[in-house]
């Protein structure tokens, strides 16, 4: 199990740095798609299958599609991935980099300072899904909401100017 | 056994990965899928913090990030979509203007 989470987590790392680095946004989406299920190992190893299958089911195959076909509606071309890679010059992440240091180090310091061990239980669909539906139906209620709200906004937004 | 610091890391990492591209890259692609990746590791946050504590109040609120993940995906890309009208080039700095162009 643990070298399964170690494998897992830097293959995570490793496309995420490739999907933000790439001047191709099919590329970096796909390299995006495999971190997204790496994603979900780490969250079986971490004692979550419900989590798992939904990171896969849900976010891999659902929003990442959605996503692709935008990018293909877009019709992007050689011309718009050779002005991206010019937009990619090493200056341009100079401070970006001393920014997100500086924010890290400090978070580093806050997950670093609690050092108790957990023991890995795992917990069951069966056990989300009666707290789910049971104490934590409003949850449900508010999700759907925001659902709701988005897809109000999509068709709006999406509407053909008259 | 994973403690629980290890995936707590890899979330800030990957959090923090999430962050310079957000402020790295130009093109409005790149911007929302940057967003996407914090709002990912924010989830592993919450699946670690669920497993810290073997209960199941993580994997509800990372069903909560993936509805939000959704819903502002779908907004974001349809507002891609209308600014790739105005702006030929997906230019995150060029869509400085709110009000229509006479």
């Amino acid at each position: 199990m643990m070298i399964t989470f170690y494998v897992a987590a830097s293959l995570t790392l490793l496309t995420t740095a490739l999907a933000i680095t790439r001047s191709n946004p099919v590329h970096a989406l796909l390299y995006f798609v495999i971190s997204l299920v790496s994603m979900g190992v780490i969250f079986f190893t971490l004692g979550a299958p419900f989590a798992a299958a939904m990171e896969v089911i849900v976010y891999a195959g659902a929003i990442m599609v959605l996503f692709l076909f935008v990018i293909m509606m877009l019709s992007l071309n050689k011309v718009t991935v050779h002005r991206e890679a010019g937009w990619i010059v090493r200056s341009v992440w100079v401070l970006p980099l001393f920014l997100v240091a500086g924010l890290g180090s400090e978070l580093a310091r806050v997950f670093l300072g609690g050092g108790s061990v957990g023991m890995i239980r795992v917990v069951s669909p069966q056990e989300v899904g009666v707290r789910l539906f049971t104490t934590d139906i409003s949850t449900v209620e508010l999700a759907s909401v925001l659902l709701l709200t988005g897809l109000i906004g999509a068709f709006h937004l999406g509407r053909k100017e008259r | 056994m994973i403690i629980w610091q290890t995936p707590a890391g890899l979330a800030l990492a990957l959090f923090m990965l999430g962050l310079l591209g957000l402020l790295a890259r130009r093109s409005l692609v790149f911007v929302l899928m940057s967003i996407e990746i914090m709002l990912n590791a924010a989830g592993l946050l919450f699946i670690t913090a669920g497993m810290r504590w073997g209960n199941p109040d993580g994997q509800i609120m990372l069903v909560m990030v993936l509805n939000l993940a959704g819903a502002e995906l779908a907004l974001g890309l349809i507002l891609i979509l209308r600014l790739r009208n105005r702006i030929t080039n997906l230019d995150g700095d060029a869509a400085n203007i709110l009000r229509d162009v006479p």
